[in-house]
């Protein structure tokens, strides 16, 4: 559908997209996820051909976009960073405007545009001027241009700034609808709003591709081992007892209590194996009730943290503006390093003391 | 293109701006048509000639936003990644100018009517004048739409149309300070040809290519000199000439003359511009 080669924006001396390859499949939802200025937003005007590349290659549909820009981008939707929206018409004027852009034929417009403004809910407020939409109204309109025309790729970069919570969960919802039909790629710096709507992820940092895969493979893939978390009723020291009697635990942790007469407890297994039943089967029959069990997967958000950071590192040197952010980011990690190892640390310490009662 | 050309049409006339312009040409002009046409000469285009000048503020103004609004606005995004060319998109919106231009133009036309009522009116050269006028005010306005497609800002656009234009309606007097020796027109000829080396380096930051080319219009330049230095006797004063675009009408809007060779110059001069127009926008999406 959509295959990027070898992808370089080249400003000056700085690389704004840096060797980029990926390939898009038909009716997928992917999403572009990377810090503020990681490349996003050039690597999407670049495929949608507002912006030229210092070399490299976008096919669309089997168009070259360089090459035969018209074929190309009449198979695209585009919703910018910022919409653009003309303010001094309203939105029916503009969507027939779009719609003329398009190519689309007279005889569909207006049933096209009436669609379209259902669909994304702006039917009131058609008879208005642009100018005096609010922001999430003016980002629905330019929502509406890049649906108008049904193209079989939208890229919307970063459609829901400005939206408040509501509305977000609405645009959401249309996307995924939409990608019933269509192939859609967004972008994103929050994690959350990709992981809620996106069935395979890109993660972009400096210009490059550090990952990308389905939110639950990049999970799985940077976590090397499962854990979890457990609160159980009973003797701290049975609870040990029958804990170390599994084989496949790798480390076992007990924390301070933190109720009257209950144990928190930390257990680590390899990925591959989920031990929950197991234990809950144990405890049972030691009448040992758990009062809560948790596995605590790495989330998405840690992994966009890490990957991000870790190529940050790399160009330490270089940057002296991505320096201070990476310094940032390097100290968050530190503390957070901290935190664990101290909670680590009591948590060995509390086990000592106990084994020395 | 039709579809831009409606648009931007459209837009000059839910703002103030195309109302304002045709009533302000339609006002000088008036004026300008009571002083010498209803009271002396049956001619139309003694008054055309006369208000070509209203050009250097009108046109500026016209085409300021033309494309530095589409820049700073980010609407361009939406035109340049919607299935139209690039030269689609430069045509509708300079078809959309010379209609707003066009507008008062065929007011005009009505004006050796209302002379033909009082006496007797050479029509063919009378509406060959308001031709004249039209095209020299079409060959303005791609100059200052080319202008607004270098900035982002309207009024720096404004300001260097105004500038530019200005230049060339002075450039009589500017071609007077050259004196009519060859020497004078070989060195202007040089510096002449080592500012667009200077200027098409720094665009294009590259000293080779440019570097080259310098030194082989050089070498030619002085070809010629050796070869006939009397060719050059006055030649950059008489090229300087020839950049007055209102001085040029003379013949076809004053006296009245089909000059097939004005028409060709106007034309080429719109045509070229239009050219630096989508190059213009090119080389954005470059940098």
């Amino acid at each position: 559908m959509i295959e990027v080669n070898n992808l370089v924006k080249q400003y000056g001396d700085h690389i704004a997209v840096d060797h980029l390859s990926f390939r898009v499949e038909k009716g997928q939802i992917y999403g572009f996820l990377g810090p503020n200025g990681a490349g996003k937003s050039t690597t999407m005007n670049i495929m949608t051909g507002y912006l030229s590349a210092t070399s490299g290659e976008v096919v669309i549909n089997g168009h070259n976009i360089f090459e035969e820009p018209e074929e190309a981008k009449k198979c695209i939707g585009y919703l910018p960073e910022m919409p653009p929206l003309y303010m001094d018409m309203t939105p029916l004027e503009y969507l027939k405007f779009v719609a003329e852009l398009k190519k689309i034929p007279k005889k569909d417009q207006l049933s096209m545009i009436a669609d379209v403004m259902k669909l994304v809910k702006i039917t009131e407020y058609r008879g208005r001027l642009i100018r005096n939409l609010s922001k999430g109204y003016k980002q629905r309109v330019g929502l509406a241009q890049a649906i108008l025309g049904y193209p079989e790729i939208i890229i919307l970069d970063e459609p829901t700034v400005g939206l408040d919570p509501k509305q977000i969960i609405e645009i959401r919802d249309l996307i995924k609808e939409l990608s019933k039909k269509h192939t859609i790629i967004l972008s994103s710096h929050i994690m959350q709003e990709i992981s809620a709507v996106c069935d395979y992820i890109m993660i972009i940092a400096h210009g490059k591709l550090v990952a990308s895969d389905t939110p639950e493979n990049l999970s799985k893939l940077m976590l090397g081992s499962n854990e979890i978390e457990l609160l159980i009723r009973g003797e701290s020291s049975v609870i040990q007892e029958i804990l170390s009697q599994n084989s496949e635990i790798i480390s076992l942790a007990v924390h301070h209590q933190t109720e009257e007469g209950c144990v928190p407890v930390e257990i680590k297994t390899p990925a591959e194996i989920d031990i929950r039943e197991k234990i809950f089967y144990q405890m049972s029959e030691a009448r040992c009730p758990i009062l809560m069990m948790k596995s605590a997967n790495m989330s998405l958000e840690d992994i966009f943290l890490e990957l991000t950071a870790d190529s940050a590192s790399d160009k330490e040197e270089k940057k002296k503006g991505f320096f201070i952010k990476k310094k940032e980011i390097k100290e968050i990690e530190e503390t957070a390093a901290d935190g664990i190892s101290n909670k680590l640390d009591s948590a060995s310490e509390t086990e000592e003391e106990q084994k020395e009662c | 293109m039709l579809a831009i050309y409606k648009r931007e049409l459209k837009s000059y006339f839910t703002s103030m701006m195309g109302y304002v312009f045709v009533a302000f040409v339609l006002v000088v002009v008036g004026i300008y048509f009571a002083a010498y046409n209803l009271n002396a000469y049956p001619l139309i285009g003694y008054t055309l000639y006369n208000v070509t000048f209203l050009f250097l503020i009108l046109v500026p103004i016209l085409t300021m936003r033309s494309l530095a609004e589409e820049q700073r606005n980010k609407t361009d995004q939406l035109l340049y990644t919607s299935p139209v060319s690039l030269l689609g998109i430069v045509i509708g919106k300079f078809l959309a100018l010379i209609s707003v231009f066009g507008i008062p133009v065929l007011v005009i036309c009505f004006y050796p009517q209302i002379l033909g009522q009082y006496g007797t009116v050479n029509m063919p050269m009378s509406y060959l004048a308001i031709f004249g006028f039209f095209l020299l005010g079409c060959a303005y306005i791609a100059i200052g739409m080319f202008i607004s497609s270098i900035t982002e800002s309207q009024i720096i656009a404004a300001v260097i149309s105004f500038v530019v234009l200005m230049a060339s309606y002075q450039m009589e007097g500017i071609a007077s300070f050259f004196s009519d020796t060859a020497v004078t027109s070989l060195i202007a000829f040089s510096v002449l040809f080592l500012l667009i080396g200077v200027g098409y380096g720094v665009a294009a930051r590259n000293v080779v290519m440019p570097a080259v080319l310098f030194v082989l219009a050089e070498a030619v330049l002085g070809g010629f000199y050796l070869a006939n230095s009397v060719w050059f006797e006055g030649a950059f004063a008489a090229m300087l000439k020839k950049l007055n675009l209102a001085g040029l009408s003379y013949n076809m809007i004053q006296s009245g003359i089909l000059d097939f060779t004005n028409i060709v110059f106007y034309l080429s001069v719109i045509g070229f511009f239009l050219f630096l127009t989508v190059q213009s926008i090119k080389k954005k999406r470059w940098n």
